[in-house]
């Protein structure tokens, strides 16, 4: 009697509405992500383009090729170029030290290479700034031995590696500790040096999810403007990154210039999410350790 | 730093293995992370502390100084809550629900990611001027958004979004819809389920998400300082109160404001520690 009063009162219901919303619940959840997503992120995107294209393609094309802006596009090249390697070569000493062995202090080390992601860009060259500015230490020695490392190429690196530092190690080392060191204490046994054993078992083992670090550190490499901002000292045609550049040009009230070259730096952005969605879509198994950013 | 840690103290430190290398690699990486992290960072302590307790005190109590702590943890509390809310819809929306372009929208929330805090900057600010596209509309509602406190909180749920929803997300996909089954066969509604079984076991993850969009948000300044008018005592942020006082020349004044802000980092950095040693005990697995 109980039983057929309770089945009574609770009216049956599809098996597969018990662990979704209803329709109408779903629609305006969807709504309201799309609409949150509309307004934050896509309008600042289309607005780059929108903007950079308001004098049509020839002012477009000429706020590009003008020699200050080459200067800049140039300058960002080379930071990326010197300082994502050095982070290559970080990353994969420091996944290797850290996923192959056991050793005391494994978790701090950890935590201090995640350190530069909870500093504040303008800190990171703020330090920059302390070591090597006037007022140093070191300042007067290297201005006795002419080495020029703030407000130059050396101090914009240096920013940008600090900045960059954990991209790679972050994406490698739960992988490694994932995978384990079954595969190179084969090759090892088998006869394979060191070396070999680096080259031809880890880093197949690893390389879609190194490619997927790599792909991150560029971004923010050349998209960085705190840190590099503090050590760069802004001479136009010299320590001017791109980011750099836009922000004197937009300060300039020069939009179509600004955004113009911010243009470039949103289709670099455009293509790393792509880039990314790919890796994901299509190694996601072999990044598996791989935590989604 | 290589032979003590591959001769000397390396055998009693570490366990024994035949891989080589670790010599190599962990000296490389410690000297590495020395020379261009911990060495800088000691630079900046051993700086404000050069100036001495008083001075440093004078820096810390100034009421500039508060007034930019006050704004920049304020509005990034603010905007972190924001995140909080729509992220986890995001995220659940994502993780549930099938639509056409779900793919697309998932890699659009990485955009803050990849696009460069400036480009964000001059296009919010073009955007939410008061003569921009948005800024337009709202100012006939006696909104201001561009250059002034409301800006910077724009700013930052742009910056903080995919904190949440990145670390929502996963733990989502692991919800066992079995809990969700034998809730509703114990009677619950779907709303019962939803406050008193999937949001417990998201907490973790909702709080790690927060925390991490309102970090990012304290030292947040590319996206920022465009939108925010930096007024002093109305609308400049920690950050750019630091580079202010590097122009002055004040690098006593610079260093000090940025160990304040180091110290808070760190305690925050503590506190997603605890978040996630707290949740690992709680529900077995780190948020």
């Amino acid at each position: 009697m109980a039983l057929e009063q309770s089945f009574a009162q609770t009216p049956l219901r599809p098996l597969k509405s018990a662990v979704t919303e209803s329709l109408t619940t779903r629609i305006v959840l969807i709504a309201i992500s799309l609409l949150f997503l509309a307004l934050f992120l896509v309008t600042p995107l289309v607005m780059v383009f929108i903007q950079a294209f308001a004098g049509g393609w020839s002012t477009y094309l000429a706020s590009l090729v003008e020699p200050d802006a080459m200067a800049a596009i140039r300058l960002t090249l080379t930071v990326a170029v010197i300082s994502v390697p050095l982070n290559i070569v970080f990353g994969l000493a420091a996944a290797w030290a850290i996923a192959k062995f056991e050793f005391k202090g494994k978790a701090f080390l950890i935590t201090l290479i995640d350190l530069p992601f909870s500093v504040s860009p303008v800190i990171a060259g703020l330090v920059y700034v302390l070591l090597f500015g006037g007022g140093s230490v070191l300042g007067p020695w290297l201005k006795s031995h002419g080495i020029e490392i703030l407000f130059a190429v050396p101090g914009i690196v240096l920013a940008t590696i600090f900045v960059t530092f954990p991209f790679v190690a972050r994406e490698l080392i739960p992988l490694m500790q994932d995978q384990g060191s079954g595969d190179e204490e084969a090759a090892l046994s088998l006869g394979a040096s060191g070396w070999q054993t680096f080259w031809y078992v880890t880093l197949p083992n690893v390389k879609w999810a190194l490619l997927y670090g790599v792909l991150l550190c560029n971004a923010r490499a050349m998209g960085e403007f705190g840190a590099v901002s503090v050590v760069s000292g802004h001479i136009r045609g010299l320590t001017n990154t791109m980011p750099l550049h836009v922000e004197i040009l937009y300060n300039e009230y020069n939009a179509v210039g600004a955004f113009a070259v911010a243009s470039l730096l949103a289709l670099l952005a455009l293509v790393t999410l792509v880039l990314k969605s790919f890796l994901e879509f299509r190694y996601g198994d072999e990044m598996a350790a791989t935590a989604k950013h | 730093m290589t032979a003590a840690a591959s001769s000397g103290a390396g055998w009693r430190l570490k366990k024994p293995s035949v891989l080589p290398g670790f010599g190599l690699t962990l000296g490389f990486t410690l000297v590495y992370l020395t020379l261009i992290i911990l060495l800088p960072l000691a630079g900046l302590v051993w700086r404000s502390a050069a100036i001495g307790p008083d001075a440093f005190w004078a820096i810390a109590s100034d009421e500039r100084t508060l007034r930019a702590l006050q704004v920049s943890f304020g509005t990034s509390l603010v905007a972190a809550l924001v995140n909080v809310v729509f992220g986890t819809i995001l995220a659940w929306v994502l993780v549930r629900y099938r639509f056409p372009g779900r793919r697309i929208i998932d890699a659009i929330v990485d955009l803050p990611f990849a696009l460069p805090t400036a480009v964000a900057g001059i296009a919010l600010t073009t955007l939410y001027a008061p003569n921009g596209p948005i800024g337009g509309l709202l100012k006939p509602l006696g909104i201001q958004v561009g250059y002034t406190p409301l800006g910077i909180i724009v700013a930052l749920i742009f910056i903080g979004l995919p904190f949440v929803v990145r670390t929502v997300q996963p733990v989502m996909e692991e919800i066992d819809r079995e809990v969700e089954e034998a809730a509703a066969t114990l009677g619950a509604g779907r709303r019962q389920t939803i406050a008193r079984v999937l949001l417990p076991a998201l907490t973790p993850a909702i709080l790690t998400g927060f925390a991490l969009a309102f970090a990012r948000a304290v030292g947040e300044y590319g996206s920022v300082i465009f939108i925010a008018g930096n007024i002093p005592y109305v609308s400049e942020i920690a950050p750019l109160l630091i580079v202010i006082r590097l122009e002055e020349f004040n690098y006593g004044g610079a260093a000090a404001t940025g160990t304040i802000m180091l110290l808070l980092s760190f305690v925050m950095l503590l506190v997603i520690n605890l978040i996630q040693a707290w949740s690992r005990r709680r529900y077995g697995y780190g948020a």
